[in-house]
């Protein structure tokens, strides 16, 4: 049993792709740019900004100033406080239903490419049948149906996004099984559980991670998408979506209340993109 | 070919039950009870029993099931609640206005996606391929959405080149329907420009470094024939396949698009049903969007044989 305990390759292959990562700088202009809008969302309730749904009635749709930073919406909020705390609803967004796409996903792809057979078959024809409705018209569907708020649109978005997990996790599985580690650890007698655990997981962990990141900045443009046409988050909490389908009615009158949410959108995505990208290149196994 | 086809249409055909399983399931998430949303703001009791008769809801789930189904497989997808009209014949009368706004949109796709791909790869590590990669990967990151309103604010708003919003059928005044769509199409086409440069690189990538690429620069032929006959003519087959899987993206774009520049196609249609709790089009957009995907899928996997007739099974 001692023979298999130990698998070194994960650790030293992270170590590898680390020193990669560090030396991309397009992927750490990524990693820098999710840092701060990270940074922004977690400190959102402590910075010195006033209430996102405080209103001025005297500085209605103000352009940027010394007492308001982005100017002020239709009805005279801080645009900058309701941005800082749009990035909470939106990277909230972002990790909440990736997370519930994978959740679901590697498990059942997990399942389908160890187990193979009937399951394999069943689980399989499920992923493409969701596959086959477009990402973000699923989404829409499944908003609609479990009605507008935040918490359903991260589920939505979640669902739809499950089944690339599957796909993903059900062929790496299904790769690392004819790995000769895990025919050693099958002949020594190690059970099903432990060699999920000790051997697929950590070896398929590293595209998941990549397909995730990619992922996330999906969720967030999704989530946006949904808010935008009024099917997540609900006002007047702020979501840069929200803050953009209410931005176009003034356009003319005010045009940084649709400049900020889309530039924040685009900073974080690109920022995700960027990241997602500079890990597929560090842990691509043909690139070492 | 025929063949081929009809097999990969037998295929299809659990996938597609599977799917209007989901379908009918999505109902089945509505919270309380589904006869009170479709009668609104009539809540008289007789009117809810004739409705729950209506619609078989007194059944048990998977007669249910069995009656949606079966009425879907004959091109009955119900009424809509709104406009009293068979969803099918709605949505086949919305579906040219989006088919219209796709086809420019992959036109414009194309026309950016392939030569700027093809030249990013041929000057690999150069600025032009820096640059090529930075404009793709901010296509991606750019919601559509905001990129159709920045255009409004730019284009019609400020410098009054283009109509803001509207539609007019190419049928009726083909410039007029040109002018009102333009700015729309390269919204929707943008993204897919990014997606398309991708894929058009990476394939590329691989081509040039083939050995009958190599053969044909011996030979002493020209580098726009080894890259326009030799390398692009074979990189071609995996971007047709992207090209037609990118059904899907034009499809979940074009909601946006049609809701910022107020165009009456599929995706308005299916944003109208969702606010007007038109749930019996809301499902059979889902899965006429989904058949369409498995058809265009089925399209791919053909136009790959064709490309490629070494492919004994695609």
């Amino acid at each position: 049993m001692s023979l298999v305990t130990a698998d070194p390759l994960p650790q030293r292959r992270s170590n590898r792709a680390l020193s990669k990562l560090r030396a991309n700088p397009a992927a750490l202009l990524g990693l820098a740019l999710v840092s701060f809008f990270l940074a922004v969302a977690i400190l959102a309730p402590v910075l010195p900004l006033p209430g996102p749904a405080a209103t001025d009635w005297a500085a209605v749709r103000k352009p940027p100033s010394a007492a308001h930073w982005l100017g002020t919406d239709e009805i005279g909020r801080d645009l900058l406080a309701r941005m800082v705390w749009g990035a909470q609803a939106s990277l909230l967004a972002g990790v909440v239903s990736v997370s519930i796409a994978v959740l679901l996903g590697v498990p059942l792809g997990v399942a389908s490419g160890y187990l193979r057979g009937w399951t394999d078959a069943m689980i399989s024809r499920i992923t493409e049948a969701l596959m086959a409705a477009p990402f973000l018209i699923l989404a829409i569907a499944l908003a609609a149906f479990l009605g507008p708020s935040l918490t359903n649109a991260m589920i939505a978005i979640g669902l739809s996004a499950m089944p690339v997990f599957i796909r993903l996790s059900r062929a790496q599985t299904m790769s690392v099984m004819t790995e000769d580690y895990v025919e050693s650890a099958h002949a020594v007698g190690l059970g099903h559980a432990a060699l999920i655990w000790r051997y697929v997981l950590p070896n398929i962990a590293a595209p998941i991670l990549v397909q995730a990141t990619l992922t996330i900045a999906t969720a967030i443009i999704a989530e946006a998408s949904l808010s935008f046409l009024g099917l997540g988050q609900q006002p007047p909490a702020p979501s840069w979506g929200s803050m953009l389908n209410v931005a176009k009615t003034f356009l003319d009158q005010a045009p940084c209340m649709a400049m900020w949410p889309g530039l924040a959108i685009f900073l974080v995505v690109l920022g995700f993109n960027l990241l997602g990208d500079g890990l597929l290149d560090a842990l691509d196994p043909k690139e070492s | 070919m025929l063949g081929f086809l009809v097999r990969r249409c037998l295929i299809a055909i659990p996938t597609i039950l599977l799917i209007s399983v989901f379908v009918f399931g999505l109902q089945k998430l509505l919270p309380g009870d589904p006869v009170l949303a479709m009668a609104g703001e009539d809540r008289d009791p007789a009117t809810l029993s004739l409705l729950r008769e209506k619609y078989h809801l007194n059944d048990p789930v998977p007669v249910q099931y069995l009656t949606w189904v079966g009425n879907a497989a004959t091109g009955d997808l119900g009424i809509s609640l709104r406009t009293r009209q068979p969803v099918l014949q709605l949505i086949g009368e919305k579906l040219p206005v989006t088919i219209q706004l796709a086809v420019m949109a992959l036109f414009i796709a194309l026309i950016i996606g392939i030569p700027t791909g093809v030249l990013s790869a041929y000057r690999k590590g150069t600025w032009v391929d820096w640059l090529s990669n930075v404009t793709a990967l901010s296509g991606l990151s750019v919601p559509n959405f905001w990129l159709g309103i920045m255009l409004i604010l730019l284009v019609s708003v400020r410098l009054g080149w283009l109509p803001a919003s509207g539609f007019v059928a190419l049928g009726d005044d083909p410039l007029k329907s040109l002018q009102t769509m333009i700015m729309p199409a390269f919204v929707l086409g943008s993204g897919l420009a990014a997606t398309l440069m991708r894929h058009t690189r990476a394939a590329m990538l691989g081509v040039l470094k083939s050995d009958y690429v190599r053969t044909a620069r011996a030979k002493g032929l020209g580098e726009r024939t080894v890259l326009v006959k030799h390398a692009l003519r074979n990189a071609l087959v995996p971007i047709v396949t992207v090209t037609t899987l990118l059904f899907g993206e034009l499809l979940g774009g074009a909601v946006l698009t049609e809701q910022i520049f107020t165009i009456p196609g599929f995706g308005k249609l299916v944003v109208d049903a969702v606010f007007n709790r038109d749930y019996a089009v809301v499902q059979g957009i889902v899965l006429c969007t989904a058949v369409g995907f498995i058809a265009m899928n089925i399209l791919a996997d053909a136009a790959y044989r064709i490309l490629n007739p070494r492919m004994s099974d695609a």
